[in-house]
């Protein structure tokens, strides 16, 4: 799992976005496995990439199963009805991401936390091999972070390639393998967290004195703000 | 009364609402003005006698293709106004957002303004020609206004439609105030929309845009669907946005201006019957999009019916009636749902 990390406006989004292929970028080009993403069609890509944007919102009040189901698209030709198998994979999304027991709510009757997995579970549908999101647990609760990075830490030990955009530095520093650093869209620095997490490095970005130390049980990286 | 992703529920769905069309759609021609004697068709139709008693002929001369044509504006309008409220995400869109109703309407008054300018050209007479001109102009002033590198904003679409739409009911007033006065009693009866033919014209005028539009539109409802999580999600689950967008807005356009240029402007049909069926059949698009078709053209032929019986034998323009029908209906769904 890789964490993109860096302060507001350095570009995190963007180059996400310009992963996904939902943006093209100004040059250079993006391949996923060997094709250049610009050349492929937009469904093929979709069965390889999953990308799930930032502040995703539904204009209609669908309920979860259906909004699962709709991540089936890549497979479906026609009309777009889900046979039997696709149900399959639907179920294994839902247990997966655990919102099978809301499965017929109304999407607009969950908390943050769990409507994010909603959307997750629909990511998931689509089978991908590469999976990016764009700040999946801001606003949510300790609790629904905590799990949805764990779900993602899953994901990732399954095999799934992750790239995740994220403010927070100590999630990133828990959950992650490697991070890269952005200021003003260029690249600071990446490596092993350990590597990017350092008091100089950090200051130096975010311009803001900050307190670097070790997890009291686990040891990985954290940081905290330190009053001037 | 939301699961439609299965196949048996959509098409159980669908013949419901096939089932009501059809109701209508064959007892709408027996009621009007002139009551008409069914024994009477019926011996006509059956019998060897070339030359048809007066009933029957005004069953299959004008009341059939007046409900056909009701019935195929009306499905137009509200596909078009459902394609729209999702693409434009907002729920007020209607086939007049874009433009091309009063683009239209423009090109409709200048040619009827001008009486040495009537003619005919196929199925299409002037002021359908320049009613289709007009939203010709209209369509392509939108696009360019609305492309960009990828696809279409749909931001951009929204204001430049409506825009056009105020500068539209300026001009008209401005053609009235220069046209001769004799022809003002025209405009304003066209202006005001209605389903008066007089035969199978008009409705081969149909053809060649309004139905291809429609006919696209109802191929895009799986996309539309993913286009409601949003442009990003829609792109993520690999649907390609901006041709979508693209398509919904020319046939959405198409379809608008061909029933525009027959009908005039008739209101309400396209804002209200999507959040009607909405309601009824919840939010899959693949059931919205043919459910709102077949109730819209429903629903015109209702409001039809009403507009030529009830200040018979004379008849009232039938946008009039949906206007008048419609709002408060509209209302009323919008209190229920507090």
């Amino acid at each position: 799992m890789l964490g993109i990390i860096g302060p507001n406006g350095s570009g995190k989004s963007t180059l996400l976005k310009i992963a996904a292929g939902v943006l093209a970028p100004l040059s250079g080009k993006i391949l996923l496995g060997k094709d250049n993403i610009k050349s492929q069609p937009r469904r093929k890509i979709a069965g390889q990439l999953g990308y799930l944007p930032q502040n995703t919102s539904s204009m209609f009040d669908y309920r979860v199963e259906e909004v699962v189901a709709l991540g089936r698209y890549p497979y479906l030709s026609g009309m777009g009805f889900l046979q039997k198998e696709d149900w399959q994979i639907v179920e294994r999304c839902l247990e997966q991401t655990e919102i099978k027991i809301y499965r017929d709510r109304p999407i607009s009757q969950l908390s943050g936390g769990e409507r994010q997995r909603v959307w997750l579970a629909s990511i998931l549908a689509q089978e991908p091999q590469v999976l990016l999101l764009d700040e999946p647990t801001t606003g949510l609760d300790l609790h629904h972070q905590v799990a949805f990075f764990g779900l993602l830490e899953e994901l990732a030990q399954d095999g799934m390639a992750i790239g995740v955009v994220t403010h927070d530095l100590n999630l990133a520093g828990q959950y992650c393998r490697e991070l890269m650093l952005l200021r003003s869209g260029e690249k600071i620095i990446s490596g092993l967290v350990g590597e990017v997490i350092q008091d100089d490095i950090l200051a130096e970005v975010y311009q803001e004195s900050l307190y670097v130390g070790r997890h009291p049980v686990n040891g990985k990286p954290i940081v905290l703000p330190v009053k001037k | 009364m939301q699961d439609l992703l299965s196949r048996s529920r959509w098409i159980r769905a669908l013949l419901l609402y096939l089932l009501a069309a059809l109701v209508v759609f064959c007892l709408a021609p027996w009621v009007g003005g002139e009551s008409i004697s069914a024994g009477q068709v019926v011996r006509d139709l059956t019998g060897d006698n070339t030359s048809w008693s007066t009933d029957t002929q005004i069953l299959i001369y004008q009341r059939v293709p007046r409900v056909l044509l009701g019935f195929l504006v009306g499905g137009a309008l509200a596909v078009v106004g459902s394609v729209l409220q999702v693409i434009l995400r907002n729920p007020l869109a209607a086939p007049s957002t874009l433009g091309m109703t009063g683009a239209g309407s423009v090109g409709a008054v200048i040619a009827i303004s001008i009486p040495h300018l009537a003619f005919s050209w196929g199925p299409f007479s002037s002021v359908q020609l320049f009613a289709l001109l007009g939203s010709g102009v209209g369509l392509l002033f939108i696009y360019m206004l609305a492309r960009q590198k990828q696809g279409m904003s749909m931001n951009t679409l929204l204001l430049a439609g409506v825009t056009i739409g105020i500068l539209c009911s300026a001009i008209i007033p401005l053609i009235k105030y220069l046209a001769n006065p004799d022809m003002l009693v025209a405009m304003d009866r066209w202006m005001m929309g209605g389903l008066d033919v007089v035969g199978y014209k008009e409705l081969a005028a149909l053809f060649p845009l309004l139905v291809p539009g429609v006919g696209m539109l109802l191929l895009q409802g799986v996309n539309l669907n993913h286009i409601t999580l949003g442009e990003e999600m829609a792109l993520g689950h690999g649907v390609n946005v901006a041709a979508v967008e693209r398509i919904s807005f020319l046939a959405g356009s198409l379809a608008t201006a061909g029933a525009v240029s027959i009908v005039g402007p008739i209101f309400f049909v396209g804002l209200i019957v999507p959040h009607i069926i909405r309601r009824i059949s919840g939010y899959d698009q693949r059931i919205v999009l043919p459910g709102a078709f077949l109730a819209g053209g429903a629903f015109l032929v209702l409001c039809d019916i009403i507009a030529r019986t009830i200040v018979a034998p004379t008849e009232m323009p039938v946008g009039i009636i949906t206007a008048i029908l419609g709002g408060p209906f509209f209302i009323l769904l919008l209190l229920r749902k507090k």
